[in-house]
């Protein structure tokens, strides 16, 4: 057989029938959120269909849950609704949900990879965009909308055309304090947020290697950010260690087995790409972004960007829009901005490394005055358990930031939680567009530990130097 | 579904790269679980001065005189000319919900962003993905004071231009029918059941763990 990639690899065996223009792909996992999937069980409804295998399904609502006490329940009646609505679908169609007030609640993300339910050499999809998150363990995952959720009930198969391979290597030895969040945003600010489109990318080079299961998956999630609906990363002895005794994890019986299929899960040596784009691990620093798209994006040692000097006229509008939008003057240092806000959460960085590297941040020092609000929002029930137990919310707690309930957040702000108009938040989650976290909010996007540290200072700051 | 073939209607050029469908239709919107009704807030923070929330009565909002969709001459457009990358971000199909229920049939563009892409298809809106030149083309002859018309033939798959001119533009055969015939997707699945099933019965044999039940 012909040397194949590792998405060559997924594909083929999840292919139940080929046509000419598509193919029928079948799907092992479905995770499913409130925001996506009533419009997809009503149309089941309609149809008289039934979901085709409940329990390769798994619910929970993480866009519209409040991280604030919950024993009132949701304020807001439109998204208590929405979240009624969730847990009534999976009631009628035997669906398991972990509900706002179980402890294995959090954002699909994260839960899906703690429980087990995500697993290397999967299919995986979700009505969410950052489904690519979860081809950190070699999992075919994606993204689709309401429609693809519906098919995906009744039949348990999609129709999709493959896309082309990319690869994306980083080499090199990364500096101190630079992490997947950081190396995600290079690539973005590298290729830019349409770079990927109609690729799946795999990351390789011995910088992603030598990353967690945690920066990976901070790495996948921000492959749609450069266009791509998946992202992937090869099996190796951390993918394995991560999964073993999860609670949807294979069984004694089936382990071994499971782990010799799964050391297969990479690329041929001699498998070609469409593509190929190679980053040198030194040229990258703590990013910032300046902008209202994530490929307008900088290190911290840079500056904001001048549009006088972009030679295309439809790329210096764009520029000087950005500028206006977030309230910011070409060639000002990135260290020169101060945050109103900080926000640390959503899936791309709420899980339990992430909130560790903050902590260690800001243990035993304060919050600057300047700042309004800093806030910890962990990723799931689990992660935030995990934390409580190492103590790490105290240190939060005593340095002056929030300790929440776990959900999406001011990610998306559809809940309570939002920056006001002009109000400018340093935040580790993935998207900086105008309006994202509230009208008129301005994003920048960051890793954890440059969020921590900018809570401190009040400005971003080279933490590293 | 319902079907697409010919469309002639009036072009509305909105010129901006990255649209994001965030901006398409803003997250509070998505709170609704019906997949009608999104057309007044569709471009929310670009159409109107204040601060819209659903259940707001939109006709008396302060609409934003200087946003493209709002000028005059172009009341009742249908196809939406605009730039690279349309649709990037979430996967929320509320932004081709939003566009149709707005009376959006056609959107043309230099590229589009994937999942917003396939989104369409499923909602009988057709993405047409030009040429930079020939997008760069129609917005010329578009910002003109009186706005134009086109007229698309999905069959033929081309676009006739008010001087006659005739653009062709690519789709993917498959994606072309479903949208010819209206077919039901899930429909079309459904008849490959008994595969499906031969296919789950083999994989199960193979991989055993991928069949572990979710339950509480």
């Amino acid at each position: 057989m012909a040397a194949r990639t590792l998405y060559d690899k997924l594909w083929d065996a999840h292919v139940v029938r080929n046509d000419a223009e598509a193919s029928l792909l079948y799907i092992d996992r479905h995770l499913v959120h409130e925001v996506t999937s009533p419009q997809a069980f009503a149309g089941l409804r309609l149809a008289s269909r039934d979901v085709w295998r409940a329990s390769s399904a798994l619910a929970t609502p993480d866009h519209n849950v409040p991280t604030t006490d919950r024993s009132k329940g949701i304020v807001d009646p439109i998204s208590r609704i929405q979240v009624e609505t969730l847990g009534q679908n999976c009631r009628d169609f035997g669906i398991t949900e972990f509900d706002m007030n179980d402890r294995r609640q959090g954002i699909v993300h994260v839960i899906g990879p703690e429980l087990g339910a995500t697993l290397p050499g999967m299919t995986l999809v979700c009505g969410d965009s950052h489904t690519s998150t979860h081809g950190a363990f070699a999992a075919l995952a994606f993204g689709i909308g309401t429609s693809e959720v519906e098919h995906v009930l009744a039949t348990q198969c999609l129709l999709q055309k493959k896309s082309k391979n990319m690869k994306v290597e980083v080499s090199g030895e990364l500096h101190s304090g630079v992490t997947g969040k950081d190396i995600a945003l290079a690539i973005i600010g590298k290729i830019g947020t349409a770079g990927g489109t109609g690729y799946t990318i795999e990351f390789a080079g011995n910088v992603i290697e030598e990353l967690t299961m945690e920066g990976r998956m901070t790495l996948c999630n921000m492959t749609i950010e450069a266009g791509a609906r998946a992202g992937l990363i090869a099996v190796d002895q951390k993918t394995i260690d991560y999964v073993k005794g999860r609670v949807y994890a294979p069984s004694e019986e089936h382990w071994s087995q499971a782990v010799e299929t799964w050391l297969d899960l990479k690329s041929d040596p001699d498998a070609s790409f469409d593509q190929l784009v190679k980053l040198d691990a030194k040229d990258i620093s703590p990013q910032v972004t300046w902008g209202t798209s994530p490929e307008m994006v900088v290190g911290i040692e840079g500056s904001v960007p001048d549009p006088a000097k972009e030679k295309d006229n439809v790329k210096r509008e764009n520029m000087q829009r950005a500028l206006d939008y977030m309230g910011l003057k070409a060639n000002t240092a990135i260290t020169e901005i101060k945050p109103d806000k900080i926000f640390i959460g959503s899936c791309t960085n709420s899980r339990i490394e992430d909130i560790r590297i903050a902590a260690q941040m800001v243990k035993g020092k304060k919050v600057a005055t300047s700042i309004k609000l800093a806030m910890i929002v962990p990723g799931s029930g689990l992660v935030k358990q995990q934390a409580e137990q190492e103590g790490l919310d105290l240190i939060f707690i005593e340095s002056g930031f929030e300790w929440r309930e776990p959900g999406c957040s001011m990610c998306l702000a559809m809940n309570a939680d939002r920056l006001e108009s002009g109000e400018r938040c340093a935040s580790t989650s993935n998207r900086n567009f105008e309006g994202r976290q509230g009208q008129g909010g301005r994003t920048h996007l960051v890793s954890p530990a440059m969020a921590a540290a900018t809570a401190i200072a009040g400005h971003f700051v080279n933490f590293t130097a | 579904m319902r079907q697409f073939n010919k469309h002639t209607g009036k072009v509305v050029p909105l010129d901006r790269s990255n649209v994001d469908t965030d901006q398409i239709i803003p997250k509070q919107f998505l709170k609704s679980i019906k997949r009608s009704g999104f057309g007044p807030n569709l471009f929310d923070d670009w159409r109107y001065l204040d601060s819209g929330e659903p259940g707001m009565d939109n006709s008396i909002r302060p609409v934003n005189p200087d946003f493209i969709l709002n000028k005059d001459c172009y009341q009742a457009a249908s196809i939406l000319l605009t730039r690279e990358n349309f649709g990037c971000g979430s996967s929320r199909e509320h932004a081709p919900w939003a566009l149709d229920d707005y009376g959006f049939r056609v959107i043309i563009a230099p590229s589009f962003a994937d999942i917003f892409y396939s989104n369409c298809f499923k909602n009988a809106l057709l993405p047409i993905q030009l040429s930079e030149e020939q997008v760069n083309n129609l917005f010329e002859i578009s910002s003109l004071e009186q706005p134009i018309n086109l007229l698309i033939d999905l069959e033929q798959q081309t676009i006739t231009i008010p001087n006659g001119d005739i653009l062709k533009f690519e789709i993917d055969n498959f994606r072309k029918q479903c949208l010819l015939d209206g077919l039901d997707e899930i429909g079309l699945t459904m008849q490959y059941q008994d595969e499906i099933k031969k296919y789950e019965e083999q994989r199960r044999k193979q991989a055993p763990w991928l069949f572990v039940e979710i339950k509480a």
